[in-house]
């Protein structure tokens, strides 16, 4: 486990930090606006160069490629930047390299105020997240997370749109709970586990040769599951969500809703059920009454009640969190997985309705939904693609949402009926508000409101900035929809790879 | 008269052993001795001399730094140590700070500056020593001599009534500190050295000797009693529940500077000393670590929730202080059962210190000519009219509320681990509601600078457009900033604090 010298993880979280660096210590702003390509560009292809040759690069200890260390002094303490990826790992990674590309293109279009600023948050937020999905030592996980954390308030706060100040308040105080909560879960594991380091891999291999104790796992899981469901907006602590996102500016919801959010998830799938497996038999029916009749029904039938688009999207995404909970509540390697590719699919399609919700605002001057219709013979791009993103975020097959819900549903029926029950019929409802969404915004005649606005600022279609990032989204999407076998072989051998209860379904 | 001990002193050459004590009492002279010769047009020069002295000192200490120093001189009255050394450079660099930020914000006052250039270096040599006691005699003097200096300085504004009233709050509560540690002194020497229980001794002003007797009677009653005491005086110091009270008037009516000083110099100094006798009360661990618990409970509460609803950034930052204070027991109060603890306290400090200079900093720059009247409204649109300023704000408030990727979340983090091996489960919930609680005030600090378009036409925002700051005072905060973002991310040296952890 030689550091080499070159290493293509340490440079994707490396090109944006540098490059936030220069910008705080007063690029001009000219460069600043090339240079970002680079900052956003380069994890984009690591992260592409890594799905590409994972599968034929050599796998070290439990089944990680790529891995390299570094000391950054703490080594005593039993921390180390070490960096890698397995198959679990890597769809994340994935997910944050394309979804960064693309709110960092969007960002470049977009006109904000104090463009500099604005550049230098997202791409600290890019490190963070890139630095997320590569970290195999959970203190750096933990660490990069909240780095990718800070910048999302401050952004809510100075570029959001309504109750901003408000919204990053209630943000940063929910999620700091959910973060103090798993950190302290997080320390639990290591201290009581007597691990030697924080090391993911170091504390598998001692929990496997000596698990904790029962009352310890359930203690520890459920530290892991309330402070890490907090972060994922699990029922009934999801009330940050629709109200941050629906504040945040775009390229920042997107980050968060598409990638950040799945911080928890991942924590959950890639910490906590192969170090912690009785812990999570021990909760997996009340995470699943949470989930399945908070997240996807009560969510769910809020969602239908919204009237302004960006906040429908954002109790979207609180309910599709809700699929992922059961999946993880099932435990089976065909749940888990399952998790795992919902994961991407929906940071995919999450980011790409926040992309164009944003963009219909700028044609409609609203988000009221009422306040709109019949856009879509002005810009049919954005119809069809907005129309393709639903169509991605119901889980039609052909995109890549399909093959993360079917195996959740499946391994569902092993665990419990009834919650498959509750999760197909969440199916529904999100079909109901997310075409019903569609034929608002786009299709009929047009609101009175909006042939004022029309009048006014007669609506373009998508200009080509706002096009590339949601084209590359779909893309992505389509691709895993129709080849997702480019993800599942990793995450099968992943899962496969841990603890008994867990690879044994039960 | 008989000299021979000086004599042995001298040719034991213990005085050199403290040539950085030494050194700052000389520099102090010498500014007393400059104001005298030099014309008065040069006088103002005098800040800049005690400024560069400082720095090469620090720089001296630095490179004589010595990590296997131990060994007792002056008749043991003083111990070197590495963690010595350590806050050697801890007080030396807090001084120097001090005296940065004091040169700006003296000029707005009609006030000498020599003596408070002086006073301050009196202050950071008695903390030094106060840390390396290892006698009650020699605490106790290190300690009187620190804190009268401190008396005069926080007075040191005498036209501001604020700064009177704050004076003679400091000078009673000091006072009344002194006389229960001194009580406490004398309770356990008394007790020590009553022939009739076994391993009584005449050496129970040393901390070894008082150890002996303490190991040998783990139950008496008037060494519980001074042991309680002692911990009471230092309390005091550190700004422990229920002795923390003194604090908001204190900090909102000292100088800026000084109100520095007091939550950085004052306070570590008080938990070096606080973590010195702890391990000198071990056999007493039945007591002092209840003591220690739940008096880290009740400060990180009382601190937090105090500090919600204030609008005065000094008294703000002093209750945070209080809060910090908590997190730094629950450090201590891990001690017993987890000896590395202590180098999570020192790393906690450290990161206090580089974190509370940064805002101090800020505050120091933004401060009007009223130097009590700091609301948090002064900070409204900051961001806006000086991203530098904004920006160090940000990351010393970002470091104190414990925020990755600054030097405080380490500092916290290493805290947390060594409370969570130590057992302290029921500490550690505190701490958390006591974190997410900084959090909604710090951040609301932030918000005013930030989120806020007007800008705030308070009295310091008129001095605030010229941004005072001087480029001194600029280059300590931009290097401030940068310490906390690379200490977050490497802490490198630093880390083989918490190394056994």
């Amino acid at each position: 486990m030689s550091s080499p010298s070159f290493d293509p993880l340490l440079l994707a979280i490396a090109t944006p930090l540098g490059l936030a660096a220069l910008i705080a210590l007063g690029l001009p702003k000219r460069w600043v606006t090339k240079l970002a390509y680079l900052g956003f560009g380069v994890p984009a292809l690591v992260a592409l160069w890594a799905w590409w040759s994972f599968g034929a690069a050599p796998k070290e200890a439990h089944g990680y490629a790529f891995l390299s260390r570094y000391s950054t002094g703490l080594d005593g303490f039993g921390i180390g930047l070490k960096l890698g990826l397995n198959g679990i790992a890597l769809p994340l990674f994935v997910l944050a390299g394309v979804v960064g590309l693309a709110a960092g293109l969007y960002a470049l279009q977009s006109n904000a105020e104090r463009m500099k600023s604005y550049l230098l948050l997202l791409l600290v937020m890019q490190a963070g997240l890139m630095g997320t999905f590569a970290s195999v030592d959970v203190f750096f996980f933990y660490f990069f997370h909240e780095l990718a954390l800070i910048p999302t308030f401050i952004m809510v706060g100075i570029w959001g749109g309504r109750d901003r100040t408000y919204a990053a308040m209630m943000m940063t105080i929910y999620l700091t709970v959910g973060a103090m909560l798993s950190l302290l879960g997080l320390i639990a594991i290591y201290v009581q586990s007597g691990a030697p380091s924080f090391d993911l891999l170091a504390l598998r291999d001692t929990l496997a040769a000596q698990p904790l104790r029962v009352m310890a796992q359930h203690h520890i899981f459920g530290l892991l599951l309330f402070g890490f469901g907090v972060l994922v907006s699990l029922w009934p602590l999801h009330s940050w969500a629709p109200l941050g996102y629906g504040a945040a500016p775009s390229s920042a919801a997107m980050l968060h809703a598409g990638v950040l959010k799945k911080f928890g998830l991942y924590g959950l799938v890639q910490i906590a059920l192969p170090l912690l497996p009785l812990g999570a038999l021990h909760w997996d029916h009340r995470l699943a009454l949470l989930a399945g009749a908070g997240n996807i029904l009560v969510i769910g039938l809020v969602t239908m009640a919204q009237r302004d688009l960006k906040q429908m999207v954002g109790y979207s995404s609180v309910m599709h969190m809700g699929y992922a909970f059961l999946g993880i509540a099932a435990g089976s390697v065909l749940g888990v997985g399952g998790v795992v590719m919902l994961m991407v699919a929906h940071g995919l399609s999450v980011a790409l309705l926040f992309l164009l919700s944003t963009s219909v605002y700028h044609r409609t001057h609203t988000f009221d939904m009422e306040q709109m219709g019949g856009l879509a013979p002005s810009a049919p791009a954005l119809a069809g693609l907005f129309l393709a993103a639903t169509f991605a975020s119901i889980g039609l097959p052909g995109f890549a949402t399909f093959w993360g819900e079917v195996p959740i549903f499946v391994a569902l029926w092993q665990f419990s009926h009834v919650f498959t029950a509750v999760a197909v019929s969440g199916t529904i409802i999100s079909a109901i508000y997310g075409l019903r969404a569609v034929a608002r915004v786009f299709f009929g005649p047009r609101s009175e409101a909006f042939e004022r606005v029309a009048a006014a600022h007669p609506p373009a279609d998508l200009a080509w900035g706002e096009k590339l990032p949601a084209l590359l989204l779909v893309a992505v999407l389509l691709f895993i929809g129709l080849w997702p076998r480019s993800l599942s072989t990793g995450i099968d051998a992943a899962l496969a790879a841990s603890p008994a209860p867990l690879a044994a379904g039960r | 008269m008989d000299f021979s001990l000086l004599r042995e002193m001298a040719a034991g050459n213990a005085w050199w052993s403290i040539w950085p004590e030494l050194g700052l009492g000389c520099l102090a002279l010498l500014l007393l001795v400059l104001e005298t010769v030099l014309p008065a047009a040069a006088h103002r020069r005098i800040p800049a001399v005690s400024i560069l002295g400082q720095l090469a000192l620090l720089v001296a200490v630095l490179l004589t730094f010595d990590c296997s120093a131990a060994h007792e001189t002056f008749n043991g009255l003083i111990g070197l140590s590495p963690t010595g050394e350590f806050f050697r450079v801890y007080f030396l660099l807090s001084s120097l700070l001090v005296s940065i930020l004091a040169r700006v914000n003296l000029a707005r006052q009609a006030v000498p500056r020599t003596e408070f250039h002086h006073v301050t270096l009196v202050v950071s040599a008695a903390a030094m020593l106060l840390v390396q006691s290892r006698n009650f005699v020699m605490l106790f003097v290190a300690l009187e001599t620190m804190t009268i200096g401190l008396y005069i300085l926080v007075s040191y504004y005498r036209a501001n009534p604020r700064t009177l009233e704050a004076g003679l709050k400091y000078l009673i509560m000091g006072a009344l500190s002194s006389a229960l540690l001194l009580f406490g002194i004398v309770l356990l020497y008394g007790a020590a050295g009553n022939p009739a229980l076994s391993g009584h001794t005449a050496q129970a002003m040393q901390f070894a000797g008082l150890y002996g007797f303490l190991a040998d009677n783990p139950r008496n009653f008037a060494a519980a009693a001074g042991i309680v005491l002692v911990l009471s005086g230092l309390a005091f110091k550190i700004g422990g529940f229920p002795f923390q009270i003194w604090i908001p008037d204190v900090y909102e009516g000292a100088p800026t500077p000084v109100t520095a000083l007091l939550a950085v110099t004052s306070k570590a100094a008080g938990f070096v000393v606080l973590i010195a006798l702890v391990k000198v009360f071990a056999p007493y661990a039945w007591l002092v670590e209840s003591v220690l618990t739940l008096m880290a409970a009740a400060t990180v509460l009382f601190g937090n929730l105090a500090a919600l609803k204030q609008h005065n950034v000094k008294r703000l930052i002093g209750l945070s202080g209080v809060s910090h204070a908590g997190f730094l027991l629950l450090g201590v109060a891990s001690l017993g059962a987890v000896p590395a603890a202590e180098g999570a306290v020192y790393f906690y400090l450290f990161a206090y210190l580089i974190a509370s200079f940064a805002v101090f900093g800020v505050m120091t720059a933004l401060g009007g000519p009223d130097d009590t009247r700091q609301e948090l409204g002064d900070y409204s649109g900051l961001a806006r009219e000086s991203p530098f300023l904004g920006g160090v704000l940000a990351c010393g408030l970002g470091s104190l509320a414990g925020i990755p990727p600054l030097a405080g979340f380490l500092g916290k983090l290493f805290i947390f681990v060594a409370a969570f091996r130590a057992g302290h489960y029921g500490l550690l919930l505190v701490a958390i509601i006591g974190v997410v609680i900084s959090i909604y005030y710090y951040f609301g600090w932030i918000r005013m600078a930030y989120f806020s378009d007007e800008v705030a036409a308070a009295p310091g925002s008129a001095t605030r457009a010229a941004a005072s700051a001087g480029l001194t005072l600029k280059v300590a905060l931009a290097l401030l900033a940068a310490a906390s973002i690379v200490i977050g991310f490497y802490p490198g040296p630093l880390g083989q604090l918490v190394s056994g952890l």
